[in-house]
């Protein structure tokens, strides 16, 4: 009984995460001519960052200038436009910014690298980390001890 | 070995640092995009006359262009100052953001008009190809027509003397007699 609860509450909370991101999303809609635009539309729009509240994508803003951006991203889908034109016109006017993905740049090579080079880093540490170990372990032990150790596990064997 | 011991140490020093000077970050100041470029081009009509303007009427350079709404606060706060600029010979362009032109007059014959003119800007689409992302803003366009300096939020006297009079030498300091003392 109590498992099965148990099981039921994990559920649902799982369940709930999993719709989070549909639950939040701004509720609007709009007309594609093709499914593949709207899944541009869709990818588009959560790469984009609202300049005015912003830790969110332009998909889950409710900001007006989030609408008038979805707005500005319909259009220029439908207009034919590629995701690299419709990007660059949005970096034009609201700078690198926009874009959870940033390109590389001075600013950005930094948040580029530091994933890789945290790995190394770590990479590096494990590395002298086991390196150290043994040598660390088989302590050098007088004869006197050594002896020691002999006869005590000779008595425990008595 | 000993070195070893300060690792946390060190590593907690410079957390530490990053996070302090992270407070002093603002982190709502985005850098404009459009700076150093012309003043990007328009069809629109003026507030007042109704006639349909471009780009070639901010016609005395340098100048400000100030994008206000009456459905912003801030504007109204920041107004008596840019009353208080335009008598001092600052050109004022307005972009009247996304906002009702009926309402707009109203608020312009009540509450004084700093503005050389207006551009009408419902949908606001000059405001997008500006990169504006609220009201009020401020920007700077200099004497060729380029975007020289952008400010977010209202401006005051203080945020007018440390970034903006290098454009505009001759207005005195404090502008306003009039802007902030005779609002009270």
């Amino acid at each position: 009984m109590k498992i099965a609860l148990k099981a039921l509450i994990s559920a649902t909370i799982c369940g709930q995460l999993w719709l989070a991101p549909i639950v939040l999303a701004v509720i609007e809609t709009y007309e594609f001519s093709s499914p593949d635009l709207e899944l541009r539309y869709r990818q588009l729009s959560q790469e984009l960052r609202c300049p005015k509240c912003q830790n969110q994508n332009i998909a889950d803003s409710n900001a007006p200038i989030a609408r008038d951006l979805r707005v500005v991203l319909y259009e220029q889908l439908e207009r034919g436009a590629t995701d690299d034109e419709i990007l660059a016109f949005m970096v034009a006017r609201y700078g690198e910014f926009v874009r959870y993905r940033p390109g590389v740049d001075r600013n950005t090579v930094l948040l580029w690298a530091a994933p890789g080079l945290l790995l190394m880093l770590g990479a590096v540490g494990l590395l002298f980390h086991f390196r150290q170990r043994p040598s660390a372990r088989s302590t050098d032990l007088t004869e006197a001890e050594q002896a020691e150790i002999t006869r005590l596990l000779g008595e425990r064997r008595d | 070995m000993q070195a070893r011991r300060f690792v946390p140490l060190v590593v907690f020093a410079v957390l530490a640092g990053l996070l302090f000077r992270s407070l002093s970050i603002d982190p709502t100041e985005l850098p404009a995009a459009r700076l150093g470029q012309p003043f990007p081009d328009f069809a629109q009509p003026e507030l007042k006359s109704g006639r349909q303007i471009s780009v070639s009427a901010l016609s005395e350079l340098p100048a400000l262009v100030n994008v206000w709404a009456t459905w912003c606060y801030s504007c109204r706060v920041e107004h008596p100052y840019l009353v208080a600029l335009a008598e001092q010979g600052v050109p004022i362009y307005g972009l009247n953001y996304k906002d009702e032109p009926v309402k707009a007059r109203e608020w312009l014959a009540q509450l004084g008009d700093p503005y050389q003119l207006n551009v009408v800007d419902e949908e606001g689409s000059v405001g997008l190809d500006l990169g504006v992302y609220g009201a009020p803003e401020t920007y700077v366009v200099d004497a060729a027509g380029h975007i020289a300096h952008r400010h977010v939020g209202v401006l005051d006297e203080a945020v007018f003397q440390r970034d903006f009079s290098r454009w505009f030498p001759t207005v005195a300091s404090p502008v306003a007699a009039a802007g902030s003392e005779g609002e009270q």
